[in-house]
């Protein structure tokens, strides 16, 4: 096991295309670190290059203490998870989860005893000696983790593991790479686009936007105090909404005619600067009309989602979306007044998109 | 759902089928028939007399010694011809599926051969290797290798059989190439990183992921050189020298046409009919079992 730094990684292709426009972080030795953005984004290549499918561009990529960037895929001592499994379609369950031992030389006993520890821990066993081609979605997502648990190397790739699976797989799925990551401790690169993946695996998440990390940390760090408007509709579901604003003085910012306290802003901004504010839907709390700091919300259309229930309509007349527990709030449309908690209030420049808070 | 559709009655399905069986009746089944009713029939030199004689043609093709000769020819020139032609074209194919510069124009090249018809086919050959006139023919002289497929059987084998093989690689090339492409480019990379080497990586990887493809083109590849390389031989060398390139297919045309022995002629095609059809058979029957994954 062994921990992954990435120095100033970039990738440009044939024509000049900059996919990776030089990314830099490292993740300790068995953390789980998320790579997450829109398709494009450049996380994929960037998984690509730890794996030596594509070749660095400039940068470094140390595995270890040794910089991998002219070793080959197969002594990088990695192993990776592809979105579509990528099994050997002749060969049975057995010989899929073999094959990688077999070109080491690894003693057949050791063969044998490995990938039946690997059945085992996957719940796979039954199912050693069918072919992919008999398998269902999950059963061969199975299969593709323990070819890759029974070679043991010091680093995971994953790349859009779950996302040919149905909802409900993709969910019970989720739940045992985490446990099976932590219990073998090896340290992991996971790629998604899905924020809800991001969030629930990674303890480190890295935002990639157009070839750059937007930012870098824990989930819930991301999730409280999104480094950029990018992170911040990005992460979270429904996403959190955008409206225009002003800054009005110290820790005060104008939304239309109301006037709300923002305790993460910058205090050398000048008033009257434009910014752009940011509420997440589930932030937002129910008031009475009149009650200081008090928007007026005019509901549209409701969302029933079960637990909670969605809220459509316009605050100021840009489009909003409130979240609330089923029950908390009358179900019918029509003007509501609503606060918003002054910590969970977001700042950003309106041009660069960055967060404009308190350093 | 319903996966096949289907008519009720049987007229509609008669009359749709109708054309297809009319061109199968009249240019396969009719032939045929005639053949082997031919094979029973002995006709005199100047076509106006025939006799029923049983099965004395097949007698007299086995007991002639030219019949086995013409047997082992074809053996001999069917393996060369398809051993050569599969695993040249795979050679190539696997060259050009790799992302090489000026792919396309390679890809294009070496697909022209197959539009050149056999027998044209056999006078480049010729040209290029007659004792007197050829360029590579010379060449050998030069270099003190004796040449001379007019004289030498051995010579004018290899002369046919390479250039059987020369018109055959494009098209098994074009089937490999799209079988090469048809695999997931994830597989590979998941073999190079479970530690293949590439020689390693294509005989445990691609070449058994290939073989419905190279299963295919061995069935194909036998009908062409037992049928359509006739051509080529009747070109290049006629069946010669004394009968050291008579195939199969090329005696019955030899013995029909120039020995005016249609009897005889008939009864070997229908001894060629039913070997391809066994060779056929054998291998769906055993072969394709094993290539399915």
């Amino acid at each position: 096991m062994a921990q992954v730094t990435l120095n100033s990684v970039k990738k440009v292709y044939a024509g000049g295309v900059e996919a990776v426009k030089g990314v830099s972080f490292d993740i300790p030795d068995g953390g789980f670190c998320v790579l997450v953005g829109p398709s494009g984004c450049g996380k994929s290549t960037l998984l690509r290059m730890v794996a030596g499918l594509e070749t660095i561009s400039a940068g470094e990529v140390a595995i270890g203490s040794r910089v991998v960037n002219q070793v080959e895929p197969a002594d990088r001592d990695i192993a990776m998870v592809f979105q579509n499994y990528a099994l050997y379609p002749h060969m049975s369950v057995y010989e899929n989860m073999a094959y990688g031992l077999r070109n080491r030389g690894t003693p057949k006993e050791e063969i044998e005893k490995r990938v039946k520890e690997a059945a085992k821990i996957l719940a796979i066993e039954a199912l050693l000696e069918r072919r992919p081609r008999q398998l269902s979605g999950g059963q061969r997502q199975r299969v593709a983790m323990g070819r890759a648990i029974v070679r043991k190397p010091q680093v995971f790739l994953f790349d859009e593991p779950l996302s040919n699976l149905d909802a409900k797989l993709r969910v019970q799925m989720r739940v045992e790479i985490k446990k099976l990551q932590r219990s073998l401790g090896v340290t992991s690169i996971y790629v998604t686009h899905d924020q809800v993946e991001a969030m629930t695996l990674s303890d480190k998440l890295v935002v990639m936007n157009a070839g750059q990390v937007e930012q870098i940390g824990l989930p819930a760090e991301v999730y409280r105090k999104p480094a950029s408007k990018f992170v911040a509709t990005f992460i979270g579901s429904p996403p959190m909404n955008i409206l225009p604003g002003a800054v009005d003085g110290h820790g005060i910012v104008a939304l239309g005619d109301t006037i709300i306290e923002a305790r993460d802003l910058r205090e050398d901004l000048a008033a009257q600067t434009s910014v752009e504010v940011g509420l997440r839907p589930e932030d937002v709390e129910i008031a009475s009309e009149g009650q200081a700091g008090s928007l007026p919300f005019d509901v549209e259309f409701i969302e029933e989602l079960g637990a909670t229930q969605l809220f459509h309509g316009k605050l100021g007349g840009q489009p909003f979306v409130m979240q609330a527990a089923t029950g908390d709030v009358a179900a019918q449309e029509g003007r509501l007044w609503i606060t918003v908690d002054p910590d969970k209030v977001h700042v950003f420049d309106p041009k660069t998109g960055t967060r404009l808070g308190k350093e | 759902m319903q996966k096949n559709a289907y008519f009720k009655g049987l007229t509609i399905p008669f009359l749709l089928l109708l054309p297809q069986l009319a061109i199968t009746v009249v240019f396969f089944y009719w032939p045929a028939s005639q053949a082997v009713w031919q094979s029973f029939l002995l006709e005199d030199a100047f076509g106006t007399s025939t006799e029923f004689v049983w099965f004395e043609n097949y007698q007299l093709l086995f007991s002639d010694p030219g019949y086995l000769k013409a047997f082992i020819n074809t053996v001999v020139f069917s393996t060369f011809v398809c051993v050569l032609s599969l695993s040249i074209a795979l050679l190539l194919a696997v060259m050009a599926d790799r992302q090489i510069r000026g792919a396309e124009i390679y890809k294009t090249l070496l697909i022209w051969p197959y539009a050149v018809a056999p027998a044209i086919a056999g006078v480049l050959w010729i040209f290029m290797f007659d004792p007197s006139l050829g360029m590579l023919a010379r060449g050998l002289q030069s270099l003190g290798i004796p040449w001379n497929p007019r004289l030498e059987g051995s010579h004018a084998m290899l002369l046919v059989i390479l250039a059987a093989t020369w018109k055959q690689i494009s098209y098994n090339f074009l089937f490999f190439l799209a079988g090469l492409q048809s695999i997931p480019k994830s597989v590979i990379e998941a073999a190079v990183i479970d530690g293949a080497r590439p020689m390693r990586r294509f005989w445990t990887i691609v070449f058994p992921l290939l073989s419905p493809t190279t299963f295919f083109l061995l069935v194909v590849n036998i009908v062409y050189v037992f049928f359509d390389t006739f051509g080529i031989i009747d070109t290049v060398t006629g069946g010669g020298p004394s009968g050291a390139t008579e195939t199969l297919v090329y005696k019955v045309f030899s013995d029909g046409k120039g020995g005016s022995n249609l009897g005889g002629s008939a009864a070997q095609s229908v001894v060629l009919l039913v070997m391809v059809i066994a060779l056929t058979a054998i291998q769906f029957r055993f072969i394709e079992r094993k290539v399915s994954y």
